[in-house]
């Protein structure tokens, strides 16, 4: 470690220690922990800083602050993933003993399959979620394919009505506009002309930019067909209307990533250094 | 008989009501008294109460329809209907709902299937009440079918139709054409360029569970390019935030190695567990970019609000850059970070495409066969309502109904 590291590292150190105090302070009349709380706000703080100092560059407070998020994070969805899914949810359907021994209450079979014996169904993703721990096993590695299977086949055919239905035929029937809006000739068109939000011309505008954006953007994805004449100039418009509508959408995103450092700025400067009120 | 009653004690209340009123002074407040018994109403009560079992349920709901109270005009007269229930052989109606006035609809979700109920919907005025007779009784039953649905099967079933049909002609060798994808062509390429600095390569294949089919593609594609890097004898890492992605992965790997005659090259730190935590996975994959600088990074599987962090972390080091995803929101941020992005469906056609998997090129070629009837079906739906409302010919406009109650979901 070189000297101006180590110069470094007692620096923030000390502005830590500070801050701590400082913190711990102003909280004393407000909580009686107020040293634990004080330590806290400092110490997330402190993290915010590190991570945000990647903004510079790669250095020590942010590989400190990685290292400890992922640590601590392995081991959060570790030890939800077992008190959620084993006790939460298995142990209180599966047994009253094994329910008084964790203290959660008991549950009563609501979701049992009444063509299998009494608490037999609850034995089957205890089963498949055993056979999936057979990978760590090299000889038996090959039986976790089986609870794979199950829930990649499950989920796509749970799945498949529910996207038919919103993600193809609502679509389509959505697409049924009328392109002529209130249509009473040509020349009443004209004269009656204008750029009212509601009016025909703008409506009937929106119904062709769907109707057109909808065709081409099919055209764009379809698979079996070069792009070429036509079909081509038609995937053209397609990749047009997709590329206007992520440059929408980025922009509408950004804003609430915005809001998300607003958040942290509102952390640093209000419940740490107590700034702004 | 029963109207010219109301009316006589309507001027009876009347005449009662102007000697009360009459021995008031100017100061006091006209306000009835609660307790004043001679103001009470008898509205007449909601006729033709009819109970019917909802169709394409469970045998858990029945509908109740009855024609309102004629005392019923919005002048606030009657306040609520009382909806009373009963099972057929019990002899005492019990209050199970009341809805308010102007009502002439209720839904009954606590029924059960095979029970026979009888109703009674009852009109409350201030102070008084009047019961309809009983409505004929009603046995909820469970339907085994929606046919309300039936539309969603037939076109299910073309497409499903139509992807059955196309691997089995993927399978019998006949070769199925699929156009060119821009970004795979820059694969080899990237690859390329990676072994020629020496530097790695960096995989991430999203961070969603195996159950999502964009996982699935982006593992079907890491095949593909880890078969190339075992060729070119170029480093791979494959942070992961899934365990069971992990051991996929590393499968996959595997057998890229062994059918590219490496064996001996793979390692199964290749393919690394991080952690679940979105944000915990993103900041080490960030440092990994940064530290091991990889020539080119691959984004290829689900993505949400770490694409951006990711991508534009890969941009600053000068990386060459493959991103795909099904996930609209997230493709913005790969249009603009990366090289080549494989939008949306591209991201399932480059999988079919690099692996030639009969059943992959098959599902694609089938869903092109739904995507082609999308287009028709817009292309007449759009044109037929066009003529049907803009000229009323009622031959398009029948035609155009039929389109609409064939693309209905409700």
């Amino acid at each position: 470690m070189s000297r101006t590291m180590i110069i470094l590292l007692a620096l923030v150190a000390i502005v830590f220690a500070v801050s701590w105090a400082a913190k711990s302070a102003s909280l004393d009349d407000q909580y009686d922990d107020y040293i634990s709380r004080g330590f806290l706000i400092t110490l997330a703080a402190f993290l915010t800083l590190s991570i945000l100092s990647f903004l510079y560059k790669d250095n020590p407070f942010y590989k400190f602050a990685e290292h400890l998020f992922v640590g601590v994070s392995a081991a959060y969805w570790m030890s939800l993933g077992f008190w959620s899914t084993i006790v939460g949810n298995l142990i209180p359907r599966l047994s009253v003993t094994l329910s008084a021994f964790f203290k959660v209450p008991h549950i009563e079979d609501e979701y049992a399959l009444y063509i299998l014996p009494d608490k037999v169904s609850y034995f089957i993703p205890v089963v498949l979620g055993i056979l999936l721990l057979m990978r760590l096993s090299k000889k038996a590695g090959w039986i976790s394919s089986w609870p794979l299977a199950f829930i990649v086949g499950t989920t796509a055919g749970l799945n498949l009505v529910r996207y038919l239905r919103s993600d193809f035929i609502e679509q389509v029937s959505s697409t049924f506009v009328p392109l002529l809006v209130d249509w009473q000739g040509t020349g009443r068109f004209f004269s009656d002309f204008n750029l009212y939000a509601y009016g025909q011309f703008v409506t009937m505008l929106g119904n062709w930019v769907i109707f057109i954006g909808v065709l081409c953007g099919l055209v764009y994805f379809f698979f079996s067909k070069e792009h070429k004449g036509i079909f081509g100039g038609a995937s053209r418009v397609g990749i047009w209307v997709l590329m206007i509508t992520f440059g929408a959408s980025f922009g509408y995103t950004v804003m609430g990533r915005i809001s998300l450092l607003v958040g942290r700025l509102t952390f640093l400067f209000h419940d740490w250094l107590e700034l702004i009120g | 008989m029963r109207n010219s009653r109301v009316k006589v004690n309507g001027l009876f209340f009347v005449l009662i009501s102007v000697f009360f009123y009459s021995g008031l002074s100017a100061e006091e407040p006209l306000i009835p008294n609660p307790e004043d018994t001679t103001k009470i109403c008898i509205p007449r009560p909601p006729t033709n109460v009819l109970a019917t079992d909802a169709v394409y349920d469970k045998g858990n709901v029945v509908n109740l329809n009855w024609v309102p109270s004629p005392d019923d005009n919005g002048d606030g007269k009657i306040l609520q209907y009382q909806i009373l229930r009963r099972l057929e052989n019990d002899s005492v109606f019990a209050l199970i709902d009341s809805v308010i006035a102007g009502t002439a609809f209720y839904k009954d979700e606590t029924v059960e299937s095979g029970q026979t109920y009888q109703y009674m919907v009852v009109a409350i005025c201030d102070g008084g009440s009047g019961p309809s007779e009983p409505s004929p009784p009603v046995t909820p039953d469970m339907e085994w079918l929606n046919f309300a649905l039936s539309n969603i099967f037939v076109i299910g079933l073309l497409i499903c139709g139509s992807v059955i049909y196309f691997i089995g002609k993927a399978k019998s060798g006949r070769p199925l054409f699929i156009r060119k994808i821009a970004g795979l062509e820059a694969v080899d390429e990237a690859i390329g360029r990676a072994t020629e600095m020496g530097r790695p390569i960096l995989y991430v294949p999203g961070i969603q569970d195996m159950d999502d089919v964009q996982t699935i593609a982006g593992l079907t594609i890491l095949g593909r390019v880890a078969r190339v890097v075992a060729d070119y004898d170029t480093k791979i890492k494959v942070p992961v935030s899934r365990s069971l992605v992990m051991t996929a992965s590393r499968e996959t790997l595997k057998a890229a190695y062994m059918a590219a005659g490496r064996p001996d090259a793979f390692n199964e730190n290749m393919a690394q567990y991080i952690t679940d935590e979105q944000f915990g996975y993103v900041a080490a994959v960030d440092g990994m970019i940064i530290r091991e600088r990889p020539a080119t990074t691959f984004f290829l599987g689900a993505f949400f609000a770490e694409s951006l962090i990711l991508a534009e972390t890969g941009n600053s080091i000068g990386a060459i850059q493959i991103g795909g995803t099904a996930n609209p929101a997230q493709l913005p941020f790969f249009v603009a970070a990366c090289d080549f992005t494989l939008i949306g469906e591209e991201l399932f056609a480059a999988s079919a495409y690099l692996s030639g998997e009969p059943r992959q090129l098959g599902s694609l070629k089938g869903q092109d066969v739904g995507k082609a009837l999308a287009m028709i079906a817009i292309v007449l739906g759009a044109i037929t309502t066009t003529i049907g409302q803009a000229w009323n010919f009622e031959f398009i406009s029948a035609i155009a109904d039929l389109l609409n109650s064939l693309f209905r979901t409700n």
